[in-house]
């Protein structure tokens, strides 16, 4: 079971503007959150962007009217009128529909008679939360108190889940913006615990949110897959010490600058294990570069990533993806995970158009950052495994030269300073001038072979640090 | 039967034609071009004047993706933060020439630079800047280390640098180099060492 949270030191948060209203839909094919627009005192949203992720949509706008076609269905709306066709049909909206700058906005509460016209299926909305769910796409979850001591709580959740996880004394909070969570029971259930006393789910703005309370800071470890999130107090949180322990104020949401830095604890967990961290950067709705007209920098570094993995494991190196797919990470919540799994090796990938060859980063740290008491401050996290992330870093390049350039250099590249084990960051660039060389099933194999290559040259270095 | 007066004159004026046809493909280019060139809407800071000094630029060269330096002769104002001004300044029109070794985006800038004591400079770079900058770590970290090394180069006392975006905090440059903190001179200093090096 990976450790992904210490109750007390590290928050995720998932990165989203803080207070903007979000309508969340939740379908076979795609969840997704969408911003919504207050006009006339309603709350409207355009349904282009509704449509969008669910099947083929285009709109042109003529004088007024606004034509739509989702698939082959064919709809007008016309601005100011709260009438529209739909498959030749008249649909009736709960407020005028509005044309903003080609943009068309229908009330939210109207997409329960406008969308089954559209995808021909019944939809679900909880109007109050803006959460709207297409067919049968919820996910649920049991609730089950572990009465070992102290006790644990076991959730079981019916497909993966990914929630955003912030702590404050004496609760922990799950926020599901997209997964469509749904109560399997009472919204509180409480335990006759005294480490965890009870378990709320309460849905706002587009998303569900879990509140654990307790009397002890609470750590929350995933595993099944994601479908199992089981909620326990810290390791060492004893009652008495608990207050002392949360009494720093943290800030339930930390973003990538915070004003008041995090500490991290400086001792690596009793958990660590021999795994390589493959991270490929950016992802879902963070392009990266773009790299040519139609080429991402989010998908050639996770082909990269993949790359590396498969060539670790042929020589016996456990490794694993970050980001094995479109996901949006935020920079916290790659160091988070990365510092609660505790890797041998954390490798970032990164993909460039300028230059050549392969540069090979390690991290530039403030000098004024040394080691607070038992704690590392957020920007130096990295100072001590610097030595061996630069000895990685060399032995790397030295491997790579034997087919391509590359050099090692020092860079501010997040989120390597946060990062508490050995960390590197790696900028492929083409091997000439051809772009096409990044998606080169051949060049992938050149830049991927000598990674591994190194890290096995490096095997007993890294593993005698554990 | 056409005259053949006739056949003269559709023919000359057919090729009257296609005369000015070319030419007002020919003027449409350049109509365009002026207009690209005009874009950028900023007025323009009066020249310094005052005697000239030898001053050491760090320029960018993305091609071989390496930070040289540049002997230059520019008029450089008494004040210190005039001084640092006018020397980004002069990396930036370096960059901002037809054949730069480093293309910025139109309209990049930097909106001011202030010398906070003890030794803290801070950039403030307009939004053009960064919304024009190409994204990789590569390319912004020539950036940062050009600016950086030209103040701490050429401006004694300078141990910090600070760069803002329109006086706001930016996360990062164009998604890779990070912004969230000051940078120690000497250390981008070692940096810039490193991208001196040709890769092998």
């Amino acid at each position: 079971m990976s450790v992904i949270f210490f109750g007390v030191a590290l928050v995720l948060v998932e990165g989203m503007a803080g207070n903007e209203k979000r309508i969340s839909i939740y379908s076979p094919v795609a969840d997704y959150s969408l911003n919504v627009i207050d006009r006339d005192g309603r709350e409207y949203v355009g349904l282009l962007e509704v449509l969008e992720p669910i099947g083929s949509v285009s709109a042109k706008v003529d004088h007024e009217n606004w034509k739509l076609r989702f698939n082959s269905i064919e709809a007008q709306f016309t601005n100011g009128n709260a009438h529209a066709r739909v498959r030749s049909k008249d649909v009736d909206l709960t407020a005028r529909f509005i044309l903003d700058n080609g943009r068309g906005l229908v009330p939210i509460d109207s997409l329960v008679t406008l969308l089954p016209q559209f995808i021909g299926i019944p939809v679900v909305f909880h109007v109050n939360s803006r959460r709207l769910f297409i067919s049968e796409a919820g996910t649920t979850y049991t609730a089950e108190m572990n009465k070992s001591t102290p006790g644990k709580l076991v959730l079981n959740f019916s497909r993966p889940v990914n929630p955003s996880i912030s702590t404050e004394p004496g609760k922990l909070r799950m926020s599901f913006l997209r997964d469509p969570l749904l109560p399997s029971g009472p919204q509180t259930v409480t335990y006759n615990e005294k480490e965890i006393s009870s378990t709320t789910f309460q849905e706002s703005n587009g998303a569900a949110e879990l509140t654990i309370t307790g009397s002890l800071p609470l750590l929350a470890s995933f595993s099944n897959d994601g479908r199992t999130i089981t909620i326990a107090p810290a390791p060492g949180a004893a009652p008495a010490a608990a207050p002392v322990a949360q009494a720093p104020a943290l800030p339930s949401t930390i973003t990538t600058a915070p004003a008041a830095p995090p500490l991290t604890p400086s001792a690596p967990p009793a958990t660590s294990r021999f795994i390589v961290m493959i991270d490929a950067s950016h992802g879902g709705d963070e392009r990266g570069a773009a790299l040519s007209d139609t080429l991402a920098e989010k998908d050639v570094t996770l082909a990269f990533a993949r790359r590396i993995r498969q060539e670790l494991e042929t020589r016996g190196i456990p490794a694993l993806v970050l980001r094995d797919g479109n996901a949006t990470l935020s920079l916290d919540q790659r160091t988070a995970s990365v510092n609660a799994q505790h890797p041998v090796l954390y490798i970032a990938v990164h993909a460039a158009n300028n230059s050549s060859g392969v540069r090979v980063y390690t991290a530039m740290i403030p000098p004024d950052l040394g080691p607070r008491g038992p704690f590392l401050a957020w920007d130096a996290a990295q100072s001590s495994s610097l030595g061996i992330s630069q000895l990685s870093a060399a032995v790397i390049v030295t491997e790579l030269r034997k087919k391509i350039p590359a050099r090692t250099l020092a860079g501010p590249v997040p989120p390597l300073k946060n990062i508490t084990v050995p960390a590197i960051a790696i900028e492929v660039a083409p091997q000439g001038r051809d772009i096409a060389d990044l998606t080169s099933p051949d060049y992938q194999a050149v830049v991927a072979t000598a990674i591994a290559t190194g890290l096995e040259t490096m095997k007993p270095r890294l593993e005698g640090r554990r | 039967m056409i005259p053949r007066y006739l056949k003269i004159a559709v023919g000359v004026l057919f090729a009257g034609v296609l005369l000015m046809g070319a030419y007002l493909w020919h003027m449409r280019g350049k109509a365009a071009q002026t207009e690209t060139r005009t874009a950028d809407k900023r007025p323009v800071a009066p020249p310094v004047a005052g005697p000239t000094e030898q001053v050491i630029l760090y320029v960018a060269d993305d091609d071989p993706g390496i930070l040289r330096t540049e002997s230059a002769r520019i008029p450089l104002p008494g004040g210190r933060q005039q001084r640092a001004q006018e020397l980004l300044r002069a990396v930036l029109s370096i960059y901002l020439q037809k054949n730069s070794p480093h293309p910025l985006g139109v309209g990049a800038d930097i909106r001011d630079v202030y010398i906070v004591d003890p030794g803290l400079a801070v950039i403030d770079l307009n939004s053009a800047f960064v919304d024009g900058h190409r994204s990789g770590v590569l390319v912004e970290e020539l950036t940062l280390a050009s600016l950086v090394q030209t103040l701490a180069g050429n401006i004694p006392g300078i141990n910090r640098v600070r760069i803002l975006v329109e006086g706001k905090q930016r996360t990062t440059l164009a998604g890779h180099v990070d912004l969230s903190n000051a940078y120690d001179t000497s250390a981008v200093a070692r940096l810039s060492q490193e991208l001196a090096s040709t890769p092998q």
